[in-house]
């Protein structure tokens, strides 16, 4: 179902249309959203917290899939833009009485809406929906199955860049559940896109995807050597939900072996940062003193989603003004 | 009709006057003072050097109207811009806004919605370089520096901080970036 690298979340211009894959984005393109964002940052210094750029559009936040966070900072976003927002949980709503995924999407269209951000549990569902949308309409991916979470990946890099600035020097390791990690997949994209040193992945083999040789990544199976210098650490939450077999002997088995931990941090660069995409657990994949501790900007990758989603909407929407006159 | 050309001198001349009656008009007040990117931050930076930095009460506030235009369903999201950025509060102050040219309004129409955003100013005076007097909108300056009629399918910008240098330019009949 996923047609890589097939750009047609690009207009005939190669502007942003719909956001559903990092892969096949040129890096000027990333550095453009950042760059944006940085500009959205400062709409938070205001007494009215918005600007009226969306005012008039309409977004529906579709979630197929749980989220707290993830929904909530795409509809601050949503809202510090001026659109209005809908937020459909569908597991509980039409799809549950039988109507199929393109009557859900053919009514909301026919509610003359603008934008869908979608998170489902199948691989490619954010495309196949960006596949069959009016042409007005720009598709934005809150995360498909294990394939790719690019908005998250993106407030990422932005939390990356403002505390190391440029990319290219940097040793990066994001250590844990890569097998199930949208996060994962998205993130070493963007890394590599962004022309990031040294790529590292830390985890057992049973959790490493099989073309893991292909993702130009360096592979350690042993947390401490993985950690090594490394400037940028990131967890990955064990995805319990998502672990079919038995992968694992326990998230006891896992913490001694692969948690972060200040002892197991002290490896890293004294300045590393640590990240987490969260929820986290607690003792599972980081303890913490360390989620908690000063070289953690968890929280701040919170914040960081709301400029992000604020530019990649608003410059998905904006690309269809440029193609009223060609079409 | 010929095409004006304007010195160096030409520009400091509007420039003086400009400052002269805004001194007339506002001293006392302690007025804070905001330039429109990116021309009117240079005007900004001009009048400053004119008035004196005591004139006004606080260091230059910039303004960023991007994400208040009326054109992003017809043209889009603009080119990278450097964001807003207005260093006090500017609630029940004097302030003096700046831009270079004023031609249909609609910089300032942006200028005003953005400027609310941050608070509920005392009052609001518009200095500009340039009144292109081709009005859209019922907005007026309250300073001019010089009133320019440019001839059709022309364009007059600033191209120049210190010293302020103008350029007119040919452009296409359809394109009205210039406002």
């Amino acid at each position: 179902m996923t047609k890589s690298a097939n750009n047609n979340q690009l207009n005939n211009n190669g502007e942003l249309r719909h956001f559903l894959t990092i892969e096949g984005l040129r890096r000027e393109l990333l550095t453009e959203i950042m760059d944006r964002a940085e500009t959205f940052s400062s709409v938070t210094h205001q007494h009215v917290k918005k600007v009226p750029i969306l005012r008039g559009k309409t977004i529906v936040n579709l979630f197929f899939e749980n989220s707290t966070r993830t929904r909530t900072t795409f509809e601050l976003a949503a809202k510090r833009l001026s659109a209005d927002v809908v937020n459909l949980n569908i597991s509980t709503s039409a799809t549950s009485k039988g109507e199929s995924l393109l009557d859900t999407l053919h009514n909301l269209q026919a509610m003359q809406c603008d934008m869908f951000v979608v998170r489902h549990p199948e691989s490619g569902a954010a495309e196949f929906i960006a596949d069959n949308v009016a042409p007005h309409i720009s598709v934005i991916n809150a995360g498909d199955g294990c394939h790719a979470h690019p908005t998250q990946a993106m407030l990422d890099m932005f939390t990356i860049r403002r505390h190391k600035g440029a990319f290219p020097d940097l040793r990066v390791a994001i250590i844990g559940d890569i097998l199930h990690s949208r996060v994962a997949r998205s993130q070493i994209q963007a890394l590599s896109t962004l022309g990031v040193g040294e790529i590292r992945v830390i985890a057992p083999k049973t959790l490493l995807p099989s073309n893991t040789s292909t993702l130009g990544v360096h592979v350690y199976h042993d947390l401490e050597a993985g950690l090594k210098d490394v400037d940028v650490v990131i967890t990955l939450r064990l995805q319990n939900e998502r672990m079919a077999g038995a992968l694992l002997p326990s998230p006891r088995e896992f913490f001694s072996r692969y948690g972060l931990t200040n002892e197991t941090l002290a490896f890293a660069a004294s300045d590393a940062i640590v990240m987490h995409p969260g929820p986290i657990n607690r003792g599972v994949e980081i303890s913490s003193d360390v989620a908690d501790g000063p070289q953690s900007v968890i929280l701040e990758q919170v914040t960081h989603g709301i400029p992000i989603r604020m530019a990649i909407m608003a410059m998905t929407l904006g690309s269809h003004a440029n193609q009223t006159t060609e079409t | 009709m010929t095409i004006p050309t304007y010195t160096s001198t030409d520009i400091q001349q509007w420039l003086n006057d400009l400052a002269s009656d805004i001194r007339d008009d506002l001293a006392g007040l302690q007025p804070l003072i905001i330039g429109i990117h990116t021309g009117g931050v240079w005007v900004a930076e001009a009048l400053i050097q004119q008035l004196g930095d005591d004139f006004f009460d606080a260091p230059l506030g910039t303004l960023n109207i991007a994400f208040y235009r009326d054109d992003f369903t017809r043209i889009g999201m603009h080119p990278q811009v450097t964001p807003s950025d207005l260093p006090f509060s500017i609630e029940d102050r004097h302030i003096l806004l700046v831009d270079d040219v004023l031609q249909s309004g609609r910089t300032i129409r942006a200028a005003l919605n953005e400027l609310f955003d941050y608070g509920r100013p005392a009052s609001v005076s518009l200095a500009v370089l340039i009144d292109r007097d081709e009005r859209e909108l019922p907005l007026q300056a309250d300073f001019v520096g010089q009133t320019i009629e440019v001839p059709e399918g022309h364009q007059i910008k600033l191209t120049q901080a210190d010293p302020l240098a103008l350029e007119l330019l040919q452009v296409s009949l359809n394109e009205d970036e210039n406002d």
